[in-house]
């Protein structure tokens, strides 16, 4: 579904191109859920906004094969209409717009840049509550401002909804446990289950714990450092990292 | 009402003025009085969004506790310009809200003039400006509260939003106040739409214009809030928008 081969990409800031990733490399299959762990600064993000085609990320090298198409020559809402999801670490507040007026654009552009017919309102309207139910969330919250008011856990769960209702083949989720609280997190995971665990689906989860593990169980487990993958594991790995952090699993790697 | 309005001298034509070349094309402008009587309740809608220039000049006065509720969508014409003077009696009330939305080489202003003359009387002016291409939006708004005139409550808040670098924005609100007891709020930005905001749009699916025009939609929405004829005001807006943001790409 997802074939990264030696992804290298740098981040311009404050007018400095600063390379952060170095020769990725990393093939994800329909049905798989992968997670990507590492310290601070390794890249993890970077990997995410990269995929998703943020400005300001260029990649200076390398390959990322989606599903037949080359996923670095699209704009990032032809990336949406291929069926990638990015799930944002820190997702933006958009005043003005609801999330029910966005939402529906935003599917009814992706069924249209795949050549399917628009959902009506009462179709989108009826999809968007069963998906707001999966996450216990009030539809009266998607009538809101996108993001604008919401506490760090509602955002999150908010980028689940826009999952389940846009429905991608491929999420990349970026730290979507940071800022939950366990209620929330349990939540979460069983969103994350429900929408993408199919055989024809694949999740690639940027997380810097264990506990979202916990829920969704990852089939591999990648330890990102210093721009590229150092290791690749099982559900187990990713319980040793959590006991004896990054450092001593990445110097072991080096060793 | 085909009088013509008497006009300032070139001393003043900063504060009048913005383009006084593109207005010899459709000088001289006939004032247009409208008065509404005490404690009456109007309201009046202007959409230009005709290729042709425009110019009108509305002279409004309100009586003790009348209302007036004006909305503007200046969206096409090549030089655009409405000018509003109004003089508010004891209690009265004036709303103006307005959109304008330029590209290309256009031209669209907002000059107001509004004067509480009596005790408690209330106004608010909000202006909304989206520019693409080489286009200038400009307000020129200017609050008088004569002496005398306390319990005002009057406020201005201008945004505009450039799509293109070339584009030019004026905004200058103006305060005269000869009274005691007065609330004037006024605010000005100017800015550019969020980069962040506009990817996190694009990543759900939604080309480049479509993320702007929504982006767009939510900033200028306020300036049609209340409206008698929201809906309607909305939907030229957003045909316009669809416009622009094609054009500034």
């Amino acid at each position: 579904m997802l074939k990264i081969d030696n992804l290298q990409a740098n981040v311009a800031a404050a007018d400095v191109n600063r390379p952060i990733l170095k020769g990725l490399s990393l093939t994800i299959n329909p049905g798989e859920i992968h997670a990507i762990m590492g310290p601070n600064g390794a890249g993890k993000s970077t990997l995410g906004y990269t995929l998703g085609g943020r400005p300001g990320y260029e990649v200076t090298g390398g390959s990322v094969d989606f599903m037949g198409q080359d996923l670095l020559d699209l704009e990032p809402h032809e990336r949406a209409a291929a069926g990638l999801f990015l799930g944002f670490q820190y997702p933006v507040e958009i005043p003005g717009v609801s999330f029910v007026q966005f939402l529906r654009e935003a599917a009814n552009a992706q069924r249209k840049g795949r050549g399917e017919e628009p959902l009506s309102g009462g179709e989108f309207l009826k999809l968007a509550r069963e998906k707001a139910g999966l996450l216990r969330m009030d539809m009266d919250m998607l009538k809101r401002p996108v993001n604008v008011g919401f506490s760090g856990g509602e955002k999150k769960r908010a980028e689940m909804v826009q999952m389940g209702i846009l429905d991608p083949k491929l999420a990349i989720l970026d730290e979507t446990d940071s800022g939950l609280d366990i209620d929330a997190l349990r939540i979460c995971g069983e969103g994350i289950n429900a929408i993408m665990r199919a055989p024809d689906k694949a999740v690639l989860l940027i997380t810097h714990y264990q506990r979202l593990l916990d829920y969704v169980k990852p089939d591999f487990v990648h330890v990102l450092a210093a721009g590229r993958i150092v290791k690749t594991g099982g559900p187990d790995l990713a319980l040793r990292l959590e006991e004896e952090g990054y450092e001593a699993v990445v110097q072991e790697t080096a060793a | 009402m085909s009088e013509v309005a008497a006009l300032p001298t070139r001393k003043h034509e900063d504060f009048r003025y913005s383009d006084i070349d593109a207005l010899a094309g459709v000088w001289p402008i006939a004032r247009e009085d409208i008065v509404v009587a005490d404690g009456g309740d109007e309201s009046l809608q202007i959409v230009e969004d005709g290729a042709a220039a425009v110019a009108r000049h509305l002279v409004i006065s309100l009586g003790k506790g009348a209302k007036f509720d004006l909305r503007v969508l200046s969206a096409g014409p090549v030089y655009g310009r409405i000018a509003v003077d109004v003089r508010l009696a004891e209690g009265a009330d004036f709303t103006l809200g307005a959109a304008q939305l330029a590209t290309g080489s256009e031209t669209l202003e907002v000059v107001t003039e509004v004067t509480h003359a009596g005790l408690n009387a209330t106004s608010s002016q909000i202006v909304r400006t989206a520019l693409a291409g080489h286009s200038v939006g400009t307000y020129l708004g200017r609050i008088a509260v004569e002496r005398g005139a306390d319990g005002t409550d009057a406020e201005q808040s201008v945004r505009a939003m450039l799509l293109d670098r070339t584009a030019t924005a004026n905004a200058r609100p103006e305060l005269e106040i000869y009274a005691d007891d007065v609330k004037a709020a006024h605010g000005c930005a100017v800015g550019e739409l969020d980069a962040n905001g506009l990817f996190y749009l694009m990543s759900r699916g939604l080309t480049p214009p479509e993320a702007k025009r929504l982006m767009l939609q939510a900033f200028i929405a306020e300036a049609f809030t209340g409206a008698p004829g929201e809906a309607e005001l909305s939907e030229a807006a957003i045909a316009r928008l669809e416009k622009l943001v094609g054009a500034g790409l």
